[in-house]
């Protein structure tokens, strides 16, 4: 059922894994490439991250050896599992000259079945902050529409957190607590198996799993409450809609507008972020055209491009969207914050720029209108 | 069976855009040209309608889109795609290259439109600079097809030069067809007979107006649109009749790309067309 806690041997993991390529399901998960844990497809236990974890702060990622040999240690790195709902490039439609003038087709593609493997709480917030984006309107992305109806979630929770971390802020995490079918607790030994979804319960019931012994719930929960007891960065969202956009003029713009360098990193990582373009890719002749929508942010000069320039002209301003949209603007358009206090946003700024430091910043001054 | 499911399952692709013929091209001022098109679709040509203040998006492939508003009649059968376009950027001057018999991509229609119900009974002030009178012309054709329905009707115009007055030869039937026209420019030349200045002066000093049996409606220039705002407020007109089309980027007119927002509006769909009080505040915070 629903709700139902078993316990999963380390050693059986791998079946978890087979039951769901043999489900015909893509895995992704967490390993390491280039010095960072990324997310890409997996096939065996092997593959995940064994031993490593991460260490973080603004405009800061190391990998490092962890004092154990746990599989997910680490926090998150500068992937989110958007790529896999919302592609960074996909082809939407294709023309093709032909004798008597352009004729245009759809180039949308039946996508994969996907299995994600250690998405954490936050990253779960993401994907049902993106739902809201793009998949509960009269105006439905079908793009992501066809990948999120076919996705199996594994959760898992986090057992430590990162300096960036404020998940607790935001009311997403540390703790798991919907939005899978199954969430996993590491522990030593093994894992603490929640169901969340009538999928994971089939999974589950496949792999002959026992119930979780009171022993193996208190180990797990002790174990996330390490993570709930690191995370010490904070964001103040008590009114911080209103106290944002009265604050439109406030100095702190330009003073992080001088620090910003507009390169699009936070938006790059962010696992909200859903700005898009579409551009054309011809072949040599010009005859055959594919229009491709890829990743774009507000922090590009020509992104608010209308005849007459820009709008955005200025990285105060650029800044300033980017912020006001993502913790205010954001809730009256989805009834939802757009940010789940991940961090990533802090970390991959290469000048550090710490987006709560800087909320605090322009709310801090509480009289000013 | 396997046919039936995969139908169920089609989503409507919100980024094909479908091809169009261009029937004719006329040339207006410098820079500008109306491009009739039509479906080769028959059923979607026959099917297609949009109301005042709407756009397309138009493609032309190897080069990209463009938001263009619609500015033909509402009614007129096979002139509901009609664009008066400004070859500013890289779409549009691609367009004006094309000729007669050339395809383009459109999609739409898209956005809010015009008021047109909300007029009728009430007087209407038509307030357009430059360019911006296009997307008002499918407005001014619905007010005159049903003149009866409605007050007084006025046109203010405003462009930088007479040579740049839009739709400069059709503005005598529009006369005719129950519309006070009134024109300003910039800068006169020696034949200019008309006022000189900008739009929201002749607003100024519009005599007879009325102002609680009066609906306004303007596009063109941000600014000009603050001042002719500011100006019929002055007039007692209430913020709640004055509506105005503004222009952002727009990539995919559905509200998914991000590009077009204004504060917490996605100008694509709750726009281009807003009430004044809906948008004032968002207007006045410079580059938002």
């Amino acid at each position: 059922m629903i709700g139902d806690v078993y316990f999963l041997e380390r050693s059986k993991l791998q079946a978890v894994l087979d039951e769901l390529a043999g489900a015909e399901y893509e895995l992704i998960g967490p390993r390491v490439d280039q010095e960072a844990i990324v997310y890409d497809r997996i096939e065996r236990v092997e593959d995940l991250p064994q031993g490593w974890t991460d260490e973080q702060s603004p405009g800061h990622y190391r990998l490092k050896r962890s004092e154990d040999e746990a599989l997910f240690s680490y926090v998150i790195g500068p992937h989110s599992w958007k790529k896999y709902l919302f592609p960074p490039l996909v082809n939407v439609m294709s023309s093709r000259r032909e004798a008597d003038g352009w004729t245009m087709k759809d180039e949308l593609i039946e996508p994969k079945r996907f299995a994600l493997i250690g998405v954490r709480a936050c990253e779960l917030a993401a994907i049902a902050v993106q739902d809201r984006v793009f998949n509960s309107d009269a105006y439905v992305d079908p793009v992501y529409a066809k990948r999120r109806e076919n996705l199996f979630i594994v959760a898992v929770n986090c057992t430590q957190a990162a300096a960036t971390c404020f998940c607790t802020s935001m009311g997403t995490g540390p703790r798991c607590s919907s939005g899978f079918d199954l969430a996993l607790t590491e522990l030593p030994e093994g894992f603490v198996v929640e169901v969340g979804s009538s999928a994971g319960q089939e999974l589950v019931r496949g792999l002959g799993l026992g119930q979780a012994t009171e022993l193996n719930l208190q180990v797990a929960e002790s174990r996330r409450q390490i993570a709930v007891t690191q995370i010490t960065r904070k964001l103040d969202t008590d009114g911080l809609r209103d106290k944002l956009l009265s604050r439109l003029e406030h100095p702190q713009w330009d003073n992080v507008a001088e620090r910003c360098l507009s390169c699009a990193n936070c938006t790059m990582v962010c696992p909200t972020c859903f700005c898009s373009s579409v551009d054309d890719v011809t072949d040599l002749t010009n005859d055959e055209v594919v229009r491709q929508r890829r990743w774009d942010s507000c922090f590009n000069f020509d992104f608010s491009h209308i005849s007459g320039g820009p709008v955005r002209y200025q990285t105060r301003s650029r800044y300033r969207q980017w912020l006001t949209h993502k913790l205010a603007t954001w809730i009256d358009q989805f009834g939802t914050s757009g940010c789940v206090g991940c961090g990533r946003c802090i970390t991959w700024c290469p000048v550090g720029i710490d987006m709560t430091q800087e909320v605090a910043a322009i709310c801090s001054d509480v009289e000013r209108s | 069976m396997t046919t039936t499911q995969d139908e169920a399952q089609i989503v409507v692709n919100p980024w094909l855009a479908r091809t169009a013929v261009i029937e004719a091209i006329r040339p207006e001022i410098e820079a500008v040209a109306t491009f009739r098109l039509k479906f080769t679709d028959s059923l979607l040509a026959e099917q297609y309608r949009f109301r005042p203040g709407q756009f397309n998006m138009l493609y032309v492939p190897g080069c990209g889109e463009s938001a263009i508003s619609l500015s033909g009649s509402p009614t007129l059968n096979g002139h509901h795609l009609v664009h008066t376009i400004r070859f500013v950027g890289r779409v549009t001057e691609a367009i004006s290259n094309l000729r007669v018999g050339d395809r383009v991509g459109v999609r739409g229609p898209f956005g809010s439109a015009w008021p047109i119900d909300c007029c009728k009974g009430r007087d209407v002030i038509i307030i357009a600079g430059g360019i911006g009178l296009a997307p008002l012309r499918p407005a001014i054709y619905s007010f005159m097809e049903n003149r009866s329905d409605f007050g007084r009707i006025v046109l203010l115009y405003g462009a930088r030069s007479p040579e740049l007055l839009l739709y400069a030869d059709e503005l005598d039937s529009w006369r005719a067809g129950g519309i006070e026209v009134q024109l300003t420019v910039d800068q006169a030349d020696d034949s200019w007979q008309g006022a000189v200045g900008v739009v929201p002066l002749i607003l100024d000093r519009l005599a007879g107006l009325k102002p609680d049996q009066t609906e306004v409606m303007m596009c063109g220039p941000e600014v000009m649109m603050h001042y002719c705002a500011q100006s019929a407020m002055k007039r007692n007109i209430p913020k709640r009749s004055i509506g105005l089309s503004i222009e952002r980027n727009m990539q995919c007119a559905v509200g998914l790309c991000g590009h077009c927002q204004l504060g917490s509006v996605f100008v694509c769909r709750q726009g281009p067309v807003f009430r004044y009080d809906a948008i004032e505040s968002l207007l006045r915070v410079r580059d938002f």
